[in-house]
């Protein structure tokens, strides 16, 4: 099985899918992580990956825009390797400013928001377009306030995070990824740090946003959320990819007794 | 009206008892042996005629004096500036990834903490027996020692170069009271560390990093009186000067301790309001300032209010 995966793999660095990870290994020290991961997200696909805590699940999502490193495999986004130049039969891991211009295309949103608390909604949106893209601040501020206006809060743009609530802020942290205009966003358990009635407007603005046709890894332990809005569900265990498939087939009729079990203690 | 004064009655019948707030005895005796102690004390210094008033009255304002405490405020303000851009950026060294430009900072930390900052003015101030002719290993470059190595520059270098090492670690311990999330944000956005680090971190480090730096300026004010043993013309040792003439010590210790006095508290109360202002954004609402407190006891102890509310 992963022979044939790996044939696929290396076949697809073209203008194919936006993200493919092939044989992905990752560990913290002793700990392997990511034991073979092999994943495909294809362009204007919506992939929900679940599973129980230190399945790997946020970790193989912060390799797909290398904010961790990866010991084995390979991961495109875009057609191209992710942190590493090809020489010869060596990846190379790719200096820091490369790294950083791969990014601009990957936007990312985290469970604890991770706004800049010194700057207002809507400097910490234009912060990275004037500091990355070297963007004019009235392009910038134009492009901002859309974007707030689409996630709900135009009249928040002169607030401070600390002034938001949890959902606020959360929605702040997806427009402030979308002004650098990226074309796939990864959502690390996003609306798990938040007060149960508050998760539902974030949920609504991510919907909104794969609607519109853009690519999404979501984290998520929201099954209502996968169900409806996933075009595939990915169930992760101890390191590996146990299950995938569309949301109807992975969480209304696992095959897998592992994926069994965590859902029955889920749902 | 008769229909006004009936709820009237009935407030009152509640109002019948005033509450009156519990006595604390013990506070007022601690309070009178304190003001009878620092009254003895007073009275110690106004009488004891060693103090030589007089003499403090006239050297107070003495042209030499007031020009020493010129060189005292000049040469704080540029050796707090040296410590804190060489401290941020040995900060930043202690944090690198690079185990030798770690080291280097350590080591640069360890050795102008481990030694007294008296030690390392001498040493600045003796380089000349060290190394006589610098030439920083550069052909062509010849420096005489004697000549660059006055007072005043051993006094900066010997001040500015032991406080960066105290300001890194100021500094270090405001970058790390910066969580992770900062920086892992900005680097998701694609931003560089360099710009994170100017653009994101320290501004939040400041808030941790201003308070003790205000109390360093504060000490270093007061560690400038160090440098008279290499002879800057600094309060102390222009005090000095005056009394190895006339012998007047006590008087001119007072002059110089009086002006020490006078710097510090403005810098103090400076440094108070400076961190009420970084502080802002931690906390919901400030606590009262002294003034503000001070208010607050003559509104609460006034004894016409006691007055109105015991009857």
């Amino acid at each position: 099985m992963s022979a044939t995966i790996r044939e696929s793999a290396a076949a697809a660095t073209g203008p194919g899918p936006m993200i493919k990870a092939a044989a992905v290994r990752k560990s913290y020290g002793r700990l392997e992580v990511l034991k073979g991961i092999d994943l495909q997200v294809d362009r204007g696909e919506v992939v929900c990956l679940i599973g129980p805590s230190g399945s790997g699940k946020s970790t193989l999502l912060r390799c797909i825009n290398h904010l961790e490193t990866i010991e084995g495999g390979r991961m495109w986004v875009d057609g191209a390797v992710m942190g590493y130049d090809l020489k010869g039969t060596k990846l190379h891991e790719q200096p820091h400013a490369k790294i950083c211009r791969s990014r601009v295309e990957i936007g990312m949103v985290f469970q604890h928001f991770n706004l800049f608390p010194h700057m207002n909604v809507l400097e910490n949106l234009i912060e990275a377009p004037r500091l990355v893209l070297k963007e004019k601040r009235p392009s910038a501020t134009a492009r901002a306030l859309a974007l707030l206006d689409s996630v709900g809060l135009a009249d928040k743009a002169k607030a401070y995070p600390r002034q938001l609530s949890g959902g606020q802020q959360q929605r702040v942290a997806i427009a402030r990824a979308l002004c650098m205009r990226p074309k796939v966003m990864l959502f690390d358990e996003p609306t798990s740090a938040l007060d149960p009635e508050l998760v539902g407007e974030v949920l609504k603005v991510m919907k909104d946003l794969a609607a519109s046709g853009m690519t999404m890894v979501v984290v998520t332990h929201e099954m209502k959320f996968a169900r409806d809005v996933a075009d595939r569900v990915v169930f992760m265990d101890d390191g590996y990819v146990v299950e995938q498939g569309t949301a109807q087939d992975v969480i209304g009729d696992p095959q897998h007794e592992r994926t069994k079990a965590f859902l029955a203690s889920v749902l | 009206m008769t229909i006004m004064t009936e709820p009237k009655k009935t407030a009152s019948a509640v109002d019948e008892y005033s509450i009156v707030n519990a006595r604390h005895p013990g506070r007022w005796i601690s309070a009178a042996v304190i003001v009878f102690l620092g009254l003895l004390l007073l009275r110690s210094v106004v009488t004891n005629p060693n103090f030589g008033w007089s003499t403090v009255g006239m050297y107070i304002r003495d042209v030499s004096i007031v020009r020493g405490i010129g060189v005292t405020l000049q040469l704080t303000v540029i050796c707090m500036a040296i410590g804190i851009v060489l401290g941020v950026v040995l900060a930043v060294m202690r944090i690198a990834a690079n185990p030798v430009v770690r080291s280097a900072a350590y080591a640069y930390v360890s050795f102008f903490r481990g030694t007294p900052v008296l030690v390392q003015l001498l040493f600045w101030y003796n380089l000349a027996a060290l190394y006589p002719s610098i030439t920083f290993g550069i052909p062509g470059v010849d420096l005489d020692a004697n000549a660059i190595i006055t007072p005043m520059t051993a006094a900066i270098l010997g001040l500015g170069l032991n406080q960066a090492a105290y300001m890194s670690e100021i500094v270090r311990a405001g970058i790390l009271s910066v969580e992770n999330g900062q920086s892992e944000a900005a680097g998701a956005l694609g931003i560089n560390r360099l710009q994170t680090m100017r653009r994101i971190v320290l501004p939040q480090a400041m808030r941790v990093i201003i308070p003790p730096t205000g109390n360093e300026a504060i000490g270093m004010l007061k560690a400038t009186a160090l440098v008279s043993v290499i002879s800057v013309p600094e309060l102390l040792y222009s005090a000095q000067i005056i009394y190895a003439r006339t012998f007047e010590t006590i008087p001119l210790l007072m002059v110089a301790s009086l002006w020490y006095i006078v710097v510090t508290s403005i810098l103090s109360v400076g440094q108070y309001y400076v961190e009420r202002h970084y502080a802002k954004g931690g906390q919901r609402s400030l606590p009262a300032t002294p003034w503000q407190q001070l208010k607050r006891f003559v509104r609460v102890h006034d004894p016409l209010a006691l007055k109105g509310a015991k009857k």
